[in-house]
């Protein structure tokens, strides 16, 4: 069978040399895609991203600093499901991902100007919102407001981490507890909401950005299609629940380019505290 | 309740059994004896060691007292409030100052209805966006009017509809949230029956944290949480258990700050004395927080909230 095997590994030097676009199902080289920050040249389609890839393309070359890494997430209620334990899924994910947690966050220059960010990462448990979540982004507020400085979140997340119980469900009112008190101080929050923001992310502290922006096409949510769709027994329309419906029902101020992204926070910055 | 089924039919023969014996045979006596251990043994389990899906089941029991209830059996002069000023009055969350033993407060909560008629008027006490700027409307106006804010808790979830997501439901729980973190007058909240997920926390965050002995408070129902980890909805009960969703759960991992046990088979069953320990506690609390000014009540509600969670802190 080796003539099997050797057309199996042509198949993956194939896979390696193009990517298909979700979208539009065209075929882009790597390192064009790559280069264009993993959008498509051809529909501006644009490709969920980790948070190292997002940090990467916002920060100045070696200014960023990762704070509160230290804090992980523990299996404290033993939650079991049909799967397996969630102490082995953090294990396997932690393995699979090489973060230690569903968010980023740190400090660094963004065309030389100072700020605190917290970029959440989809492929760590779909970005689940649960303690140590909850714990980093709070910690990062905090450290915002001891520094007299702009406060970032970059959210990909389907909600709270059910895996925690209603100990997930609190941290929205912890992250919105750290916001709270930047508004109370006039310190600028932006926030990000980037492919998806959904439930429990969406419905707390990404929601609450003094600005609130978005990247052509993410899913922006409170409840899921299915869920809605079950309850009124109906199809919904095709761009529903997109940035763009989203800004066109007023709830962000804007969609930007992933290639114009750090210009944009920059350039907004710039108007604060002159 | 399967287990309210079997006490009426243990019941039923025991009677039976009772009316046959008129010739006080032995036989008998002995199988009425049997089965009067049987039914204690049974009666005990439902009023105590119920499973986490038993008081799922009980949460949402159709004569469990609902907010309207309570509304008569502990407050007094109600002067309801309508609409959030900019779409309209949500009647799935009803609000607006009343009396409570010497205290004049704000009240507010998710409205639920008793049959069919009045679920669909109130839509199950699912609340759409307009719902929950009503609510922040009413807690803003009781920090003017210098009064305590008391929050009922009962639904099973913030509406999931087109329309809600069309005015920002998601907005909505997360300003009602952030802005109840900094509220200047005490703020109690009591889940009464189900406090679903986000939904529940739109009203929920505050000084104090009550629970019924028989509510719940989740991040997903149980059967949501069976059909996506379990892939069936059928495990609901076991979703249940691993969610730690009931009222001693929440009480150990600090979540919550006080139960307030129901009496008997529980609240469905004993409608003033549940309503009377209720009152007691929340004129309690009130008082207390009374004490406080209103920067000893944020700084202490700001570090409520940054201590919930379990996580570890590594080297």
């Amino acid at each position: 069978m080796a003539w099997f095997r050797s057309s199996k590994s042509r198949n993956n030097t194939k896979k390696e040399l193009w990517v298909k676009c979700k979208k539009c199902n065209s075929h882009v080289f790597v390192d064009e895609w790559n280069k264009n920050l993993k959008v498509c040249p051809k529909c501006n389609y644009h490709e969920k991203i980790t948070a190292c890839e997002r940090i990467q393309q916002l920060f100045d070359r070696n200014t960023f600093k990762e704070l509160f890494s230290n804090i992980v997430p523990v299996d404290s209620l033993n939650f079991q499901d049909i799967k397996g334990s969630y102490r082995d899924n953090i294990k396997a994910t932690k393995e699979k991902t090489g973060i230690s947690e569903a968010v980023v966050t740190g400090t660094g220059k963004l065309n030389n100007k100072q700020v605190v960010i917290a970029v959440m990462d989809f492929r760590f448990m779909g970005g689940s919102l649960g303690s140590a979540t909850g714990e980093r982004i709070l910690k990062a507020a905090n450290y915002a407001f001891e520094n007299n400085l702009p406060y970032i979140i970059f959210s990909a997340s389907g909600g709270a981490r059910m895996q925690e119980g209603t100990l997930s469900l609190m941290q929205m009112a912890k992250t919105c507890a750290g916001i709270s008190r930047l508004i109370k101080n006039n310190i600028p929050y932006i926030s990000v909401l980037t492919d998806p923001t959904s439930g429990g992310v969406s419905a707390s502290f990404a929601m609450m950005g003094d600005i609130n922006i978005s990247e052509p096409g993410a899913l922006i949510a409170f409840a899921g299609r299915r869920v809605i769709e079950q309850t009124i027994r109906e199809k919904l329309p095709d761009n529903f629940q997109t940035a763009e419906y989203l800004c066109d029902h007023g709830f962000i101020d804007s969609i930007v380019n992933r290639k114009d992204m750090k210009d944009y926070l920059s350039n907004v910055l710039s108007y604060y505290n002159q | 309740m399967d287990k309210e089924k079997s006490i009426i039919e243990i019941k039923g023969k025991i009677k039976e059994l009772k009316d046959l014996n008129t010739g006080n045979t032995e036989v008998l006596d002995t199988e009425i004896v049997e089965y009067e251990k049987k039914l204690r043994d049974l009666m005990q389990s439902l009023y105590y060691n119920l499973s986490p899906w038993e008081i799922v089941k009980l949460s949402r029991h159709p004569q469990r007292p609902i907010m309207q209830d309570y509304l008569t059996m502990i407050f007094k002069n109600f002067i309801e409030l309508h609409g959030d000023r900019y779409y309209g009055d949500d009647k799935a969350l009803i609000g607006g100052f009343a009396e409570i033993g010497d205290y004049k407060i704000m009240l507010i909560g998710h409205n639920k209805g008793k049959n069919t008629d009045e679920n669909l008027e109130r839509n199950f006490g699912m609340v759409k966006p307009e719902g929950y700027r009503k609510a922040l409307r009413l807690m803003k106006l009781a920090e003017k009017f210098n009064v305590p804010v008391i929050t009922f808790i009962d639904t099973p979830g913030a509406f999931p509809g087109v329309e809600a997501e069309e005015r920002g439901q998601a907005e909505a729980i997360a300003k009602n949230i952030t802005e109840m973190i900094s509220i200047e007058v005490p703020i109690i909240s009591v889940v009464i029956g189900e406090g679903g997920s986000g939904g529940a926390l739109g009203i929920g965050v505050g000084d104090r944290i009550l629970m019924l002995s028989n509510s719940i408070y989740s991040v997903i129902s149980p059967e949501g949480c069976a059909s996506i980890l379990w892939r069936d909805s059928k495990y609901a009960p076991n979703a249940a258990e691993a969610l730690n969703l009931t009222a001693d759960s929440l009480y150990k991992l600090n979540v919550i700050d006080e139960i307030i046990r129901e009496p008997g088979e529980g609240a469905h069953a004993h409608y003033q004395l549940a309503a009377n320990a209720l009152k007691k506690s929340i004129i309690k609390n009130i008082r207390t927080l009374k004490q406080l000014t209103s920067e000893e009540l944020i700084q202490s509600r700001f570090e409520k909230y940054s201590g919930i969670g379990k996580f570890s802190v590594t080297d």
